[in-house]
């Protein structure tokens, strides 16, 4: 049976808006049979969609939808590659909406454009009957006030909807791997307790749901690991067999590589136990996996085995959370680190003086800033003559005014502090806090629907 | 025997899930991964994390991919939800575990080093040849 080719066009929100044409003009070159899918939905990209939707209830989606179609909608439609998008966010139906929109201003008016809902749950549960996700078990108490919560749905909707002849497939929050695994079970009629394959098609989604980083992005490391043309690093095309094994590649002409290197590295992202990698769809074992070079830029992957799909689904639940504030000045030439070390004690000092009610914690960006821990050890320990430092401060508070007046004492540095500090910059910022929770599956109803004109 | 950091016959990537913090640390070559499976220990790695409070660090051994996984409990300080360090996310900690030492002969260290300069000819030299024809 002929292979089915998944190309990625984005792997987080905030992704490159040039990437998915060359990938679509590959699978358009192959001529084989194929879909393409988007990944915009980071753990707090959906609770703050909901934010700005209570603000306009035509928002809440991936604001980048338009850009990131516009280049490619006309060529998938007229070649019969469907597009899979998480891209709904908090909004799956404006969504479809501005995909209808756009399809009209390219001349394809009749769009058949799917709908799938039931990820927002926050009407049909109560958090105080289910239990934290362990991995979260260490989180204080969760306020009352909720801003979201949505399961992670798993790929049979998506697949249902390709089945049923979508063009386009738009949902909120489902299982990044899900993108890939409805498209190959709608494909190959793969059943919903094939384990096995199901497994290898979440592996295929697992290393192509962050685009890039599986071709060479998020890897260079000069003398060690180089990456060529890393400015037009090409974003991952799945060959994937009847039986799910997979090659992985990249569109011809691009830059990034794929080496059995980049895929082990992605293999493993955001994996905990490598044998039961848990999804919504399967249970996925990744050790007995394979990985083997097969030609340039061409790495093959197989031997994923599965067990059965869990039964509860993983929810991801936003809360409002605290204020962050940060503050930056700079200290350079002779005596630089005493400076900036004399400055971050000043502003100690300063926010004991004023009784403000903040958490606090100070790097020294050029000697510690991101291994440190809050209380500085590594800052304190520090001997190196440096003489380009940054001292940052960082404080967070439930109410914003503490927060800014603790900013405003980086500002005063300007002054009152330590002599030769420039480049002041602060900010202030809202937070929001997730928590994930385990949700029995008969409380979620997941829906598959086609977008009408005219449809509100 | 001499003494270089991990980073010479491994590479890896962070991740994170919640407040919980996963670290590959795969071999360069299949001389690297004895080595590495040997001296790489849950206990040093939890060491590396002891000042920013981790409470667990779970080692899983993935034998196929020549490579280690390491699950860091309550590292993050907060992570995303309240963190106050710049890199909540704890992205850049698959370096502060590269930076372990390890023991070696010099002969291994030069083969695993022959094997990282091979893939690179491999890999990297076809498509600058490809980008300049």
């Amino acid at each position: 049976m002929e292979s089915f080719l998944i190309g990625c066009g984005a792997g987080f929100s905030g992704d490159r808006i040039d990437a998915a044409a060359p990938v679509v003009r590959a699978l358009v070159a192959a001529g084989k049979p194929a879909a393409m899918m988007f990944e915009t939905l980071a753990e707090r990209t959906l609770a703050l969609g909901h934010v700005a939707r209570r603000k306009n209830p035509e928002s809440g989606y991936e604001a980048a939808l338009p850009a990131l179609l516009a280049p490619i909608l006309a060529d998938c439609v007229r070649h019969g590659i469907p597009i899979v998008g998480n891209f709904g966010a908090a909004n799956p139906c404006a969504a479809a909406r501005r995909i209808h929109d756009l399809g009209c201003s390219l001349g394809l008016s009749s769009l058949r454009i799917a709908v799938v809902q039931g990820d927002d749950v926050r009407d049909r549960i109560d958090l105080d009957e289910l239990s934290v996700w362990e991995g979260d078990s260490g989180l204080p108490e969760s306020p009352e006030e909720l801003i979201a919560a949505n399961v992670y749905l798993g790929a049979r909707e998506i697949a249902l909807a390709l089945t049923q002849g979508a063009q386009v497939v738009v949902t909120g929050r489902v299982a990044d791997p899900a993108l890939a695994l409805g498209p190959l079970v709608a494909h190959f009629g793969w059943s919903w307790n094939d384990w096995g394959r199901l497994a290898a098609g979440t592996m295929v989604g697992h290393l192509l749901e962050c685009g890039a980083q599986v071709t060479g992005g998020y890897f260079a490391d000069p003398g060690y690991k180089e990456v060529p043309d890393p400015a037009t690093i090409g974003f991952p095309i799945a060959e994937v067999s009847s039986d799910g094994s997979a090659i992985i590649t990249k569109p011809p002409g691009t830059g990034g590589l794929v080496s059995s290197r980049t895929v082990k590295e992605q293999l493993l992202y955001e994996i905990h136990d490598p044998a039961a990698y848990l999804t919504p769809d399967v249970v996925l074992d990744l050790s007995s996996v394979r990985v083997e070079c097969a030609g340039h830029n061409r790495v093959r992957v197989s031997g994923a085995r599965g067990r059965p799909r869990p039964p509860t689904l993983k929810a991801m639940v936003s809360f409002p959370g605290d204020w962050l504030g940060e503050a930056e000045i700079s200290y350079a030439g002779p005596n630089a680190l005493a400076r900036a070390r004399l400055a971050a004690q000043t502003i100690s000092q300063r926010l004991r003086l004023r009784e403000l009610d903040v958490r606090s914690r100070f790097d020294l960006i050029g000697v510690a800033s991101v291994f440190d821990s809050d209380k500085g050890e590594l800052q304190d320990a520090a001997t190196a003559e440096c003489d380009d430092v940054r001292m940052r401060l960082a404080v967070s508070g439930k109410a914003p005014e503490p927060v800014e007046q603790s900013l405003q004492e980086v500002l005063a540095l300007y002054c009152c502090g330590p002599a030769g500090g420039g480049g002041v910059r602060s900010q202030v910022r809202n937070r929001i806090r997730t928590v994930s929770y385990l949700v029995p599956r008969e409380l979620v109803a997941p829906t598959v629907s086609f977008f009408e004109e005219g449809q509100s | 025997m001499i003494e270089v950091p991990l980073h010479e016959i491994a590479h890896g990537r962070a991740g994170d899930k919640g407040n919980r913090l996963n670290i590959s640390v795969i071999a360069y070559a299949p001389a690297a991964w004895p080595i590495i499976k040997e001296q790489v220990t849950a206990r040093k790695v939890h060491a590396l994390f002891r000042h920013r409070g981790a409470t667990k660090v779970e080692r899983y051994v993935v034998e196929n991919l020549h490579a280690l996984n390491f699950v860091i409990d309550e590292t993050l300080e907060g992570g995303v939800n309240s963190g106050l360090n710049l890199d909540t996310h704890g992205k850049s900690h698959s370096f502060r575990v590269l930076a372990l030492s390890v023991q070696l002969t010099s002969e291994t260290l030069e083969s695993v080093r022959q094997a990282r300069e091979l893939a690179y000819q491999r890999e990297i030299q076809p498509s600058r040849l490809r980008t300049m024809t």
